[in-house]
């Protein structure tokens, strides 16, 4: 490791200019008296330009700048998930300790506990062949996850010998042949994609509980998706709803320059949610990353770097990884802060020409892959944009959907309805349907891609005749037209509308979705009987039991009443027929 | 640091002054300039090198020139804090403007502040009562929370902002809020405005004024809302003060912002403000909240003008992306006479649903809400409709809406200046009998449970 060191020639906000120091691109330095972290971003000559992770106010021209030889890294291994972390892996919980309620500067905190012991389980033995991603034991991190400890990727060979017991993160639980020692903490840098076998295509829907998402808009585990929408649209809700409710078996949250009550709204809640598949503390399965708006740029600019890497480290034990960024128009600003601090030339609104190519660097980093250990892994991205203005022909969600696969478009209209979650139908799109049906086929319903076209085409007719309804009022039209328009309302009133701080509506299974949808249905048919037999439409629509139907959804059970109240309801609708 | 004096300015440019070859200074050091009539004038660093700072100066470069002295400081800004704040009128500079002494200062803090680590905060969830019904009922508001009022040219904010001052109290606590006024470009006439209202009903000796008015620096305006925030941070978690802190126009401040970047040649972002401005933003407005361990909050209503109504100016844009919520006045509403001309379909409040239900406000608040909100948005959609088809292609649940729509704004926005409703018998009651104009079968975001108990004519007895 090199101890060169250099002397501090400009400051300007978060980028400090050095000179004397000859350091790698991307490599760590200690900037100031106070020894700030600071990341090389660009060598100019024998200027050295850094951009530091915290607040520079007070720092002088002269002062040193000492190399550390290391590019930015996280540390990883058992100890990780429950935490939560500033955009460097700075566990907030010790930060509050040395510096108390703000967060002042120049304290260091390691990403993980390296004193605390963990109880460590071979599984592999002495003589196994191992290379980088073997699995070779395991810790019972938390109730509900067990923390794998794999070889290091580079590593290779014969292991010598091997121990089960209590050990620390730093000390070697195995021995290679070629003397080589494994430990159970490795180190990677954040901005290299960790390494796999091969990506496979995704075909298992990821399961948020979110009738929407699933339903209309799925997306793949391994899959990437954008949230798009203007402030007050309910992104943060929805990624908030995707980290509580999906069925990932790790969820990685990144607060990526947005509010802190908000955070702290998520790190005081989440402790108590029980996760639905698990019956578990949802905590157990999370990490989460907070680096609020007013916390340091360059920091919130890792974060999400530190974010992905942490989930690809899971990923390779063969887990299912959900990782929310909200919001990378945060990270995007930075990107534009620190570009327009080195005065380099803009591209469109002021942000720096390699924008687009790292949004796609980024989500190219989830996937559903074979690990190097041969286990199926995959990590979903779903990122929140903020696009100013909610017009997203900006350059954020712009350079987002040319490459996610799903798009899932906050609508301020809606929301302005109270129409939760806000998604609109109309333009929102899931590329995965194809890849996912057989799935859907085999586990819910042999019609389920069937019935969720039926839903999506009526909501789709619904919009054309509301553009007529909006020129001559709804009487004017045919009745069956006035009885779509009813369905489409109840598809939206009930189906489409979900109710994220409703103790039961907050999450429905796949197949009650099924359940829901095909009731819908059902009462466009049974309908359409009806008043072919000469019932009114007002009699059809207002039958007592389809209130019940749909009201019942707010109570516990549901699942299980939801066949009965549709069969009172087909029968009340039957009986408006004989009323004629 | 010595006192060193240096004269080696190069360029004056807007409110920057370059000087050359100078000991290392510190960024962002507090620095002074005497020029040479005497005159004191101060100022900041904003960038330095071995061989170039660059200063903004507070009250603006005229009359500085190549022989100006300049001295800096060896700190970075601070303001004297003390308990003696309260009751004290300052300029933007933090300096008495009320012809009283010196602050005597119990510490020195740096006003850029530092973030509160997100660990530390305690999740906002005390409701405050406005007395407004429109904010109480649709928009409530709570300890810690930073809500600001969107609004624009000719429309009442001021009004509403100090309604909400005189007013705003805990339900069932004595605390009382201390205010925190940070006046940033507004003309003197606002400002007396303020001044006599706030002495009108004793509240200026509970408050602390921070005051930049029109024809004082534009600079200073960079700083005006740190200090004002700064006390508040000192009053709050150093005295266990609830501080309210009101701030306006924010408009100002950011123009002011435009004006260093510009002079500064930076790359621009939308309409001319700098890239930074979101971070700048967010970090007066994160400086609201509760923290861990402390008795004291900081609640926060920066008052802004949107630029030709539009909500979507930067201004706006990235306020609403920071602060948890925003009250949007609405010309519309001003113009039929209602006061306050608060629309509620825009407005949001982001903590609301911590702060509100059973234990906090009511148990049917929530519910109340979201049908008010859902019936007066259908029936302002239906006016659109019947400007067009008339009433008589509406049918009965439609036709309802429409009427509910202009009872809503009739009666339960609009009410006096003086108004003070509580949240149970004087909002949302008033809510459910506002709602009895609808017939229940239609109202269905109420929960069955809450009708049965709370509607008028069709609660059970």
């Amino acid at each position: 490791m090199s101890e060169e060191s250099g002397l501090i020639y400009r400051i300007s906000g978060p980028v400090v200019t050095a000179v004397g120091i000859s350091p790698r691109m991307y490599e760590v330095v200690r900037v100031g008296d106070e020894g700030l972290m600071g990341e090389v971003i660009e060598l100019h000559g024998d200027q050295s330009v850094i951009q530091v992770y915290e607040e520079t106010s007070g720092i002088k021209p002269g002062e040193p700048v000492v190399r550390t030889g290391q590019t930015l890294s996280v540390k990883l291994g058992p100890g990780l998930l429950t935490q939560i972390y500033d955009g460097i892996q700075r566990p907030l919980e010790s930060l509050e300790e040395t510096m108390g309620v703000f967060i002042t500067r120049g304290v260091d905190a390691d990403g993980l506990d390296l004193t605390k012991k963990w109880e460590f389980n071979a599984t592999a033995s002495a003589g196994d062949e191992v290379s980088g991603g073997s699995v070779i034991g395991f810790v019972q991190e938390t109730e509900t996850v067990e923390h794998k400890i794999m070889i290091p990727p580079g590593h290779s060979g014969k292991i010598a010998s091997i121990e089960s017991g209590e050990f620390d993160i730093t000390t070697s639980v195995c021995t290679l042949e070629d003397g080589t020692e494994i430990a159970m903490m490795q180190e990677w840098p954040v901005r290299t994609p960790r390494p796999f076998k091969q990506k496979n295509a995704p075909d298992v829907p990821l399961i948020t509980g979110q009738r929407i998402l699933d339903f209309l808009f799925p997306l793949a585990k391994g899959g990437t998706a954008g949230i798009p929408g203007p402030f007050g649209a309910g992104k943060t809700v929805t990624q908030q709803q995707l980290a509580r409710w999906s069925d990932a078996q790790i969820v990685v949250y990144i607060g990526c320059g947005e509010r802190g009550n908000e955070m702290t709204e998520v790190l005081t809640e989440f402790p108590h949610l029980t996760d639905p598949n698990t019956g578990k503390p949802l905590m157990n399965r999370t990490t989460m990353i907070a680096n609020t708006s007013n916390m340091p740029v360059a920091a919130r600019e890792a974060s999400v770097y530190t974010g992905i890497t942490i989930a690809e480290y899971f990923r390779d034990m063969g887990y299912d990884v959900a990782l929310m960024a909200d919001s990378t128009s945060r990270w995007a600003e930075a990107m534009r802060e620190i570009s327009s601090r080195l005065e380099e030339m803009p591209g469109e609104e002021g942000y720096p020409a390699y924008l687009s190519s790292r949004l796609a660097e980024f989500y190219e980093r989830a996937g559903r892959v074979q690990t190097l250990g041969g286990d199926d892994g995959s990590v979903s991205v779903i990122g929140a944009v903020s696009p100013p203005g909610g017009d997203i022909s900006e350059p954020v969600s712009q350079g987002t959907l040319r490459i996610v696969k799903v798009f899932w478009g906050l609508d301020a209209g809606l929301a302005r309805q109270r129409h939760f979650p806000a998604i609109n139908w109309l333009s929102s799109y899931s590329l995965y349907p194809q890849a996912l049906d057989q799935w859907y086929r085999d586990n819910i319903a042999s019609d389920f891609p069937e019935v969720r076209t039926k839903i999506s085409s009526l909501l789709q007719v619904e919009a054309e005749l509301q553009e007529i309804v909006q020129l001559v009022g709804s009487d004017a039209l045919p009745m069956d037209q006035q009885l779509t328009l009813e369905v489409a309302r109840m598809i939206r009133e009930f189906f489409l509308q979900q109710n994220a701080f409703h103790d039961v509506d907050t999450f429905s299974q796949l197949g009650l979705q099924y359940e829901m949808a095909k009731a819908i249905l059902a009462f466009q048919e049974e309908s359409e009987k009806a008043m072919a037999g000469g019932a009114g439409l007002e009699d059809v629509v207002n039958v007592p039991a389809r209130t019940d139907l749909m009201r019942g959804r707010f109570e516990e059970g549901y699942a299980e009443r939801i066949g009965e109240l549709l069969g009172e309801m087909s029968k009340q609708i039957a009986e408006t027929m004989e009323d004629n | 640091m010595s006192g060193k004096e240096y004269r080696t300015i190069t360029d004056v440019k807007g409110p920057l002054v370059f000087l050359e070859k100078t000991e290392p200074v510190a960024y962002n050091e507090i620095v002074q300039l005497r020029l040479s009539d005497g005159t004191m004038k101060n100022g900041q660093v904003l960038d330095t090198s071995d061989d170039k700072v660059i200063v903004q100066v507070f009250e603006g470069t005229e009359s500085v020139d190549r022989q100006t002295g300049v001295k800096f400081l060896g700190d970075v800004f601070r303001l004297p804090v003390s308990k003696g704040l309260i009751g004290r009128i300052l300029d933007g500079a933090g300096k008495p403007r009320d012809g009283g002494p010196e602050i005597v200062a119990e510490d020195m803090a740096d006003i850029i502040g530092a973030a509160i680590n997100p660990y530390s905060r305690e999740s906002p969830e005390q409701f405050i009562q406005t007395g407004i019904s429109a904010i109480d009922a649709c928009t409530s508001l709570v300890r810690g929370q930073k809500l600001p009022i969107f609004s624009a040219s000719g429309l009442p904010h001021n009004d509403i902002a100090l309604q909400i001052a005189r007013q705003a109290r805990l339900v069932g606590s004595d605390d009382d809020f201390v205010v925190v006024f940070c006046a940033m470009g507004i003309t003197a006439e606002e400002y007396n405005f303020f001044v006599q209202d706030l002495e009108r009903t004793g509240a200026l000796e509970n408050a602390a004024l921070f005051v930049n008015l029109a024809d004082d620096p534009a600079v200073e305006r960079l700083i005006t809302p740190r200090l004002a925030l700064t006390a508040a941070e000192y009053l709050a978690f150093e005295h266990d003060y609830h501080v309210l802190v009101i701030y306006t126009d924010m408009t100002n401040y950011c123009e002011s912002l435009r004006q260093i970047g510009a002079a500064r040649e930076e790359v621009p972002g939308r309409r001319g403000y700098p890239g930074y401005m979101y971070t700048d933003l967010a970090m007066m407005y994160e400086r609201a909240g509760m923290v861990k361990g402390k008795k004291g909050s900081i609640t926060q209503f920066p008052i802004l003008t949107m630029p030709g109504d539009d909500i979507t100016h930067p201004i706006p844009d990235l306020s609403g992306y920071i602060t948890e919520g925003q009250i949007v006045i609405s010309r519309e509403l001003h113009q039929k006479g209602i006061y306050p001309p608060i629309n509620v379909l825009p407005s949001l409040s982001r903590l609301m649903n911590a702060g509100i239900g059973e234990g906090k406000t009511r148990e049917d608040h929530k519910s109340v809400s979201d049908q008010l909100y859902a019936a007066y948005a259908g029936g302002r959609e239906l006016r659109g409709l019947v400007a067009i088809v008339g009433e008589d292609a509406l049918n009965e649940r439609d036709l309802q809406l429409l009427k509910f729509a202009d009872i809503f704004e009739d009666q339960f926005l609009r009410q006096s200046r003086d108004e003070d409703r509580s949240i149970d018998e004087g909002t949302l009651d008033l809510a459910w009998n506002l709602l009895t104009n609808i017939d229940t079968k239609y109202l269905v975001r109420l929960d069955q449970k809450w009708i049965d108990k709370y509607h008028p004519t069709e609660k059970n007895s």
